[in-house]
């Protein structure tokens, strides 16, 4: 229970920042997708099923606030941290780059598919154009975010861990 | 996970779950959109003021980094507005010579008002002589339009020369520039008399000389020169041009200058022909 309130705090104020801070602190107008981190974290450090979990409620908590219909976020998400979470077994505590090179791979196939669904079907075909305005620089920028803030989480989670182990005992 | 045992549900189920209900979600939103309002409302209650709430440190952060650009900025606009200041500096000085220039006209026009019933006739410039300046030149007019023979001619505020031969409808004009020119000057400031020489070799150079300058003369370089009234050709008062590089003769008796002339002799295109002559003038 602790678990799933301190996950809705770090989706919650993820959100928080993706959607008020970071449009203060955006490069050439790019926003870093923060909500991508924790989906992709918990689904590395705790597996498949955390990984789901936190994704469906960040891109719940994106569809009902931006979307026009609710659940398509929900479900990219959703499945994201569920394929992260089957890098559980090779993910070593310590190391950053994988966590951070997920991240790349998994804003990038984010950011494809979202093309593909909102902007490709309604014949916006200049993908050159939005790979390099859109895609690209989202995805430094996340990776760039990970960096300061994958630390903290994996931190969080070792806490937690710690807690459950001791609450277990 | 497999040590916990609270969970039993392998999460493919749990994924599986979660797609169709995501996809009603969406097939919901999609049909009936005024369902979700509440839902939207619900959120939208709570999360808002949190939004609003860190916004205000988004804005402070913001600002502070907004701070750290705007010294670099600060510094590269100051470096611009040093190199305008420059500018403007110059700018300022030619003003200022050019305010002195604008009171030196202004004088001037009070001399020409002296004179307002000078009768003159505008004419063009048909045809000149071979050369990048003018020495003498062929204009449309002639006794026809009453010009005489020693008729002054001028282009704006300034001589330009002398009629020296009529046709009915035509009038060849010697400029001053022309090496045949002899003009007596006078000096604005200080009335002293000098001979203004059309120069061949000064021409090119845009000159002409002035000479026979009384040593003693109170003149300095950036003086007006105009026709002065001893003239038996010129009427008084028509502005010749601006005195340059003073010098002293070697007889140390007399000075000698170089004149810019206020006409650019390079683009005459209309010029002014004075009808009253000098005699009639003092005949009257």
């Amino acid at each position: 229970m602790r678990r799933f309130i301190i996950q809705l705090i770090i989706i919650l104020i993820c959100f928080l920042f993706q959607t008020s801070v970071f449009r203060f602190l955006d490069l050439a107008g790019i926003v870093p997708n923060l909500l991508l981190i924790p989906t992709v974290s918990f689904g590395m450090m705790r597996g498949r099923k955390e990984g789901m979990l936190v994704g469906f409620c960040s891109g719940l908590l994106m569809d009902i606030f931006y979307g026009s219909i609710i659940g398509p976020y929900a479900l990219l998400y959703m499945y994201l941290g569920y394929i992260n979470g089957f890098f559980h077994r090779v993910y070593y505590m310590e190391d950053i780059l994988l966590p951070m090179l997920m991240v790349g791979a998994n804003d990038l196939v984010f950011n494809l598919l979202v093309y593909v669904f909102a902007y490709l079907l309604r014949n916006r075909l200049e993908f050159g154009f939005y790979f390099i305005h859109v895609i690209l620089p989202e995805l430094i920028y996340t990776m760039v975010i990970t960096l300061i803030i994958y630390k903290p989480l994996v931190r969080i989670n070792r806490w937690l861990k710690r807690k459950e182990e001791g609450s277990e005992d | 996970m497999r040590f916990n045992n609270k969970h039993t549900i392998p999460p493919k189920y749990i994924l599986l779950i979660l797609t169709i209900l995501c996809l009603a979600l969406i097939g919901v939103s999609f049909a009936f959109e005024e369902v979700l309002t509440p839902l939207r409302y619900i959120t939208g209650v709570t999360i808002t003021p949190m939004q609003h709430g860190i916004n205000t440190i988004g804005q402070w952060v913001s600002d502070k980094l907004d701070m750290l650009v705007d010294i670099q900025n600060l510094q590269a606009e100051n470096a611009e507005l040093k190199k305008q200041l420059e500018e403007y500096q110059m700018a300022d000085r030619k003003q200022l010579s050019d305010e002195d220039e604008l009171i030196d006209l202004r004088q001037l026009y009070e001399l020409d008002s002296r004179f307002p019933d000078y009768e003159k006739v505008a004419a063009n410039v048909i045809s000149k002589d071979a050369g990048n300046w003018f020495d003498t030149f062929i204009i449309d007019k002639g006794s026809n339009a009453g010009i005489q023979e020693g008729c002054n001619v001028m282009a704006g505020n300034g001589l330009v020369g002398i009629v020296t031969e009529v046709g009915p409808n035509y009038a060849k004009v010697r400029s001053i520039i022309d090496d045949n020119s002899n003009v007596t000057a006078m000096f604005l400031t200080d009335d002293s008399i000098c001979n203004v020489l059309g120069d061949e070799k000064y021409m090119d150079a845009g000159y002409i000389r002035a000479e026979d300058i009384d040593k003693d003369a109170a003149v300095s370089e950036g003086d007006e020169l105009i026709t002065s009234n001893i003239s038996d050709k010129f009427l008084p008062g028509i502005t010749i041009g601006y005195v340059t590089n003073l010098s002293l003769d070697t007889n140390n008796l007399t000075m000698s200058a170089d004149v810019i002339p206020v006409v650019d002799f390079d683009h005459i295109q209309t010029v002014l022909v004075v009808l009253d002559l000098k005699q009639n003038i003092e005949e009257e």
